[in-house]
Formats: structure tokens, C-alpha cells, sequence
């Protein structure tokens, strides 16, 4: 068999991905991939963000060879993801969030090298690997502790870790930090990056449903709905993919008791947010276009009869891009399963 | 220089990270003393001192004993061979074992090693029980004989577990309800408890299903000689053991291939909310 060249083939590749499950027979089919083209190159992180039932899982576990292809091609590190699936084994590594890994009996450490094994790692190579990965997630006391007596979130970095025991070329991050909390979800999301910088060629997959999380650590982005790739791109050109503009949200009163809410002002798309009965305000968004006058938006609001209380202004984030090209917030709807 | 291949040293340390999960376990959770050594043995000195009670030769005691003591192993294969995948696809850890490179072979083979090793301690329970308290006694035997008798014994009784987890696959959810319908009727038709030739033409079936009858039987004639009441000669036995082990491992790699397979084209591997 002969061994792809890291220099030539992408990472991970995918062309016309179609899967389609079925729960039983004569039940409808449910089409989690539509047929999706993916290019992936080494040394990137690259993002899958999409909506519960986007097919970001779909995709992970047919690329980590848990699942066949309805039809199209799947190749990871060169290698075709069914052909030659022991060869892709060899160079990937998983982590799901909210996985339960390993058994409850033995120790953080006995759980790390039973995985390194797994992967066929030499013990001279495993053991300090191990002690390294076990100071990244912060487990240093709970290193003897058996995995059962670990708390969630505890156990939740320990699976961080073992997707990285064996070193592997091409890692899939499938939502990592899910449930963690803010300061151990930085610490993994920083390693990862160092992760990449520390060796060329290294890769990540990862899905995730926070967007920060996508904007901070992806090279690139997919957005995916439906089974389908709706944009692919750096976060940049995604974010400026939506039209000019600023993003302006209000808080404003009835100044005038019974003054209708404007749908529209100076010919400007107004969405109505959250009351606060608390202030007797509302919230109100809207995008200025570009050479709009915030001013005159304020005085036509007066008019309209509310008085303005707050205004903030904010750049276009990755969460607009996506909204306007889902159609949706990500956690507005989730797909159809 | 590597003196054995990659793939080789890779299914090696898989298998011993796997058995090492068994054989700690054993030593960690010693709620097993309760679980696996004394209620299992409870049967077996039920049936020493019925007959007992019932003046029959002291022979059938120890017949008892040498089949309590394999009821353990029984137990192992089918609970915690058996099933074992099954719980690791509960746990959602299946997953992760079927994406590692090394062979599923390996895995399993750890399994049953490391049960296999655990299950020794349990059974010596059973052993002692029944040297020192109800005192049986054996023939003078032949330790190869014995050893090539136990050891086939237990490595057919591996292999179909081998065989059963990647049946498993196929039918993950009834994997609770299909152990608990294999236990009682291989008991019974084993004849752990009493002299299988007693079973007739069905015993003789029996023997030809499954390899724990074979074993009994076997075990029983190298150390009670014609006390035991054989239903086959010994060496007849042993074949027919090493052919259940070839043919069981064959079955195991083959069925496993098979099962991945369908399981990755259905999408079993993983638990549906995952």
C-alpha cells in the first residue's frame, strides 16, 4: 500500500458525502448528509459549526470510520475511511463531548495508558506523554483517583486528555468542551491551539456549538444545516460575507402611552427583542446601513413617540454570518432529525 | 531493530491494557468475594449435601464440586465476555475501542484473558470449599492430562464467549434478557451438577453443542477416573474441545468482521443520542 504524501493530499477530504439512515424498515429515510464536498489541509483547525442535526456528528464518525458512507468518498490523511480504514485508524484520534471514557475501576492514569495501548504506544513514550497531558487538564491530585470517584466535570477533562495520548496526526474534536465550565473550556481550547503550533502538519477537526469557540480557534469554518455545506471559509470572510453595517441595539420607553412599534424606521428593518418589565423598556435591534445616520434613527424614534434610554453599538459577529446564511440562530431552531 | 511486526506489537499491548482492566478490577472491587464466589457456590453445596442426604457415593459430591467450580467460569463467559460489548456500547465507549487501530481480536482476547485470570481466583473458592469443608477427594491424575484438559476447556469456553460478544452487536438490546435465557438451560444441560451420561441421547446432543459439557465431563473423568461416569473417553473429549476452540475463534473473527460491518452500515456502533 502505498503512503499518501502529507505535502499533496489534504488532511481530510470529503466528495458529494451523502448518509441516509433509516430507524427501521418502512420507516422514512432521514438524510443526515446531503452529498457534501469538504477540503481540509494539514496543519489547519477547521471548524463544522451547525445546528443540532446538521450532520456534524454524521460526518465525524464516518471520517473516524465508525460509520459507512451512503455514497460518495471519505478520506482522511489520504486514506479511503472504508478501503483502508486500519491505516486512517492509525493517524486519527477522537474526543465527543459528554463521552464516558475508559472504566470506573481504574485510576486517571491507568486510563490513559490502558488507551495509549490501545493506540500501541511504547511505554517510555506514554508515561511521560501522560503526566504531561494529565497537568494540561489540571487532574494532578486526581491522577491516582479511580474514574468513578471523579466528578463530571473532572471526568470530562480526562476525555480531553485521552484524545491526545497517542499524538495523533489528525484529531476530531467533536463539541470537547460541552458542559465545561469557562475557565477549564479556555485552558483545553488554548492547549489545542499550542497543540497544532507545537508540530507542523497537525490537524483539528472540530464541531462545536459556541460560536466563540469556532471564531476563536478555527482557521476555517463550515457552516452546515440540513446535511449541507452552506459556506466555507476563514471566520473574517465569513463575518464579512454579511453586508456592511453596525449593529445597533436600543432600550427604549413609551414616551407617548400607545405608541405603535415601529416595524420600520427611516427604512430600516426593526426586531423587537426582550421587555424588561423590571425598567419598563423594551430592546430593539437593528443593522444601520452603511452612510445611515445614527442620529436621525434616534429623533425618528422620538418622534414615533419612544424615548431612547440606551444605545450600543457592536461590529458584525459570527453569529450575524450565520444567522444570514442559516436563516436562523444556532440556537433559535434546531433541524428536523 | 523491531523483532515482531507492528501490528503484532500493536494487538499485544491492547490485549495486555484490556486484561489489566479485569485483573485490578478484581482486586479493587472485592464485592466479587460476595457476588462470584460464595452465592455462586451456594448451588453446588446444595447439591453436595443433598447427596449426602441421600446416601449416594461419595463420588457424586465431588462430581458437584468439579461443576460449581466450572459454573464460575460460565458465569464469566457469558456476563462478562458475552455481554461485555454491550455495556461498552451503554457506556458509549464502544466507540472508542472500535476506532483505535489495534484488531478487535485483540480486545476480546484481552477480555478473556483478563477474565479468564480473574475468574481462576473466584473458582479456587470453589476448590476450597470443596477440599476443606466437604472434604472431596480425587484419584491420583496426570497433571498434563489435567492441564491439557483445563486448558482446552477453558479456551473453548472463551472462544464461544468471544463469539457471543460480537453476537452482541447484532442484538445489543437483548443482550441482558439472552444471558439470563442461557443460564439456566446450560446448567442443566452441562450437567454441572450430576453425571451427564444420566441425560441419555439428549446429553449426547448436549455435548455436541456446547463445549462446557465436554469439559465437565472430561475434567471429571482425569480426576475421578471411572467414578465420574463418562459419557465420552477422554481423548475423544480433548479433540473435540480443540476443535469447538478453532472453530469457535474462527467463528468469533469472523462474525465480528461481519457485524462491524453491518453495524457501521446501520449505524450501531454508537448509541442512537449520541
Amino acid at each position: 500500500m502505498s503512503v499518501p504524501s502529507s505535502a499533496t493530499v489534504p488532511a481530510v477530504e470529503a466528495r458529494t458525502l451523502r448518509r441516509v439512515f433509516r430507524a427501521s424498515r418502512g420507516s422514512p429515510e432521514v438524510v443526515a448528509l446531503v452529498g457534501i464536498d469538504l477540503r481540509i489541509e494539514h496543519g489547519e483547525v477547521f471548524g463544522l459549526l451547525g445546528p443540532n442535526g446538521a450532520g456534524k456528528t454524521t460526518a465525524i464518525k464516518i471520517f473516524n470510520t465508525l460509520l459507512f458512507p451512503t455514497s460518495g468518498e471519505a478520506r482522511v490523511a489520504g486514506f479511503d475511511v472504508v478501503r483502508e480504514a486500519q491505516e486512517v485508524r492509525r493517524r486519527i484520534g477522537l474526543v465527543s463531548g459528554g463521552e464516558n471514557s475508559g472504566y470506573g475501576i481504574l485510576t486517571v492514569r491507568e486510563c490513559l495508558w490502558m488507551f495509549s495501548q490501545f493506540y500501541g504506544i511504547p511505554g517510555h513514550e506514554a508515561r511521560p506523554r501522560i503526566e504531561r497531558l494529565i497537568e494540561v487538564v489540571q487532574l494532578g491530585p486526581q491522577a491516582g483517583t479511580r474514574i468513578n470517584r471523579l466528578s463530571t466535570g473532572q471526568r470530562q477533562r480526562m476525555n480531553f486528555a485521552r484524545g491526545f495520548v497517542s499524538d495523533p496526526e489528525i484529531l476530531f474534536l467533536d463539541e470537547p468542551t460541552l458542559g465545561m465550565d469557562v475557565t477549564a473550556a479556555r485552558i483545553l481550547r488554548e492547549f489545542v491551539l499550542e497543540w497544532v503550533r507545537e508540530r507542523a502538519g497537525r490537524t483539528v477537526l472540530l464541531t462545536t456549538h459556541y460560536m466563540a469557540e469556532a471564531d476563536q480557534m478555527c482557521d476555517r469554518l463550515a457552516i452546515v444545516d440540513r446535511g449541507r455545506v452552506l459556506a466555507c471559509d476563514t471566520p473574517a470572510a465569513l463575518r464579512r460575507s454579511v453586508e456592511g453595517g453596525q449593529h445597533v441595539e436600543l432600550e427604549v420607553r413609551e414616551r407617548v402611552p400607545g405608541a405603535p412599534p415601529a416595524n420600520e424606521v427611516l427604512g430600516v428593518a426593526v426586531a423587537w427583542g426582550a421587555p424588561h418589565p423590571e425598567r419598563g423598556t423594551l430592546t430593539l435591534k437593528l443593522r444601520l446601513p452603511d452612510g445611515a445616520v445614527l442620529g436621525g434613527l434616534l429623533r425618528a424614534l422620538e418622534e414615533g413617540g419612544w424615548s431612547v434610554q440606551g444605545v450600543s453599538t457592536r461590529e458584525t459577529s459570527l453569529e450575524d454570518a450565520f444567522i444570514r446564511i442559516v436563516g436562523r440562530g444556532l440556537e433559535d431552531a434546531e433541524a428536523p432529525s | 531493530m523491531r523483532l515482531l511486526p507492528r501490528d503484532l506489537v500493536l494487538d499485544l499491548r491492547a490485549m495486555n491494557a484490556r486484561a489489566y482492566v479485569r485483573i485490578v478490577g478484581s482486586f479493587r472491587q472485592l464485592d466479587w468475594v460476595i457476588s462470584d464466589a460464595v452465592l455462586p457456590n451456594l448451588g453446588m453445596c446444595a447439591f453436595v449435601l443433598l447427596y449426602r442426604a441421600l446416601g449416594a457415593p461419595k463420588s457424586y459430591e465431588a462430581l458437584a464440586v468439579i461443576g460449581g467450580i466450572l459454573t464460575t467460569y460460565w458465569i464469566n463467559v457469558l456476563w462478562g465476555m458475552g455481554a461485555q460489548l454491550y455495556w461498552e456500547k451503554q457506556a458509549g465507549q464502544l466507540q472508542l475501542l472500535f476506532a483505535a487501530p489495534c484488531s478487535r481480536m485483540a480486545i476480546l482476547s484481552g477480555m478473556a484473558l483478563g477474565g479468564f485470570a480473574s475468574t481462576l481466583l473466584r473458582s479456587l473458592v470453589g476448590v476450597a470449599i470443596g477440599i476443606w469443608v466437604f472434604h472431596v477427594r480425587v484419584e491420583t491424575f496426570s497433571p498434563w492430562l489435567f492441564t491439557a484438559v483445563f486448558v482446552l476447556t477453558m479456551s473453548s469456553l472463551y472462544a464461544l464467549g468471544m463469539t457471543f460478544a460480537s453476537l452482541f452487536l447484532l442484538y445489543g438490546r437483548e443482550a441482558w434478557h439472552t444471558c439470563t435465557a442461557l443460564t439456566e438451560p446450560v446448567y442443566f444441560l452441562s450437567g454441572l451438577y450430576f453425571p451427564i451420561r444420566t441425560l441419555g441421547a439428549l446429553g449426547a446432543v448436549a455435548a455436541g453443542l456446547l463445549p462446557l459439557t465436554l469439559g465437565v465431563d472430561a475434567l471429571r473423568q482425569v480426576l475421578l477416573g471411572p467414578a465420574a461416569h463418562g459419557l465420552l473417553p477422554v481423548r475423544t473429549e480433548l479433540l473435540a474441545l480443540l476443535a469447538f476452540t478453532v472453530v469457535l475463534l474462527f467463528a468469533a473473527r469472523a462474525s465480528m468482521r461481519w457485524l462491524e460491518s453491518l453495524a457501521k452500515r446501520e449505524g450501531r456502533l454508537t448509541l442512537r443520542w449520541q
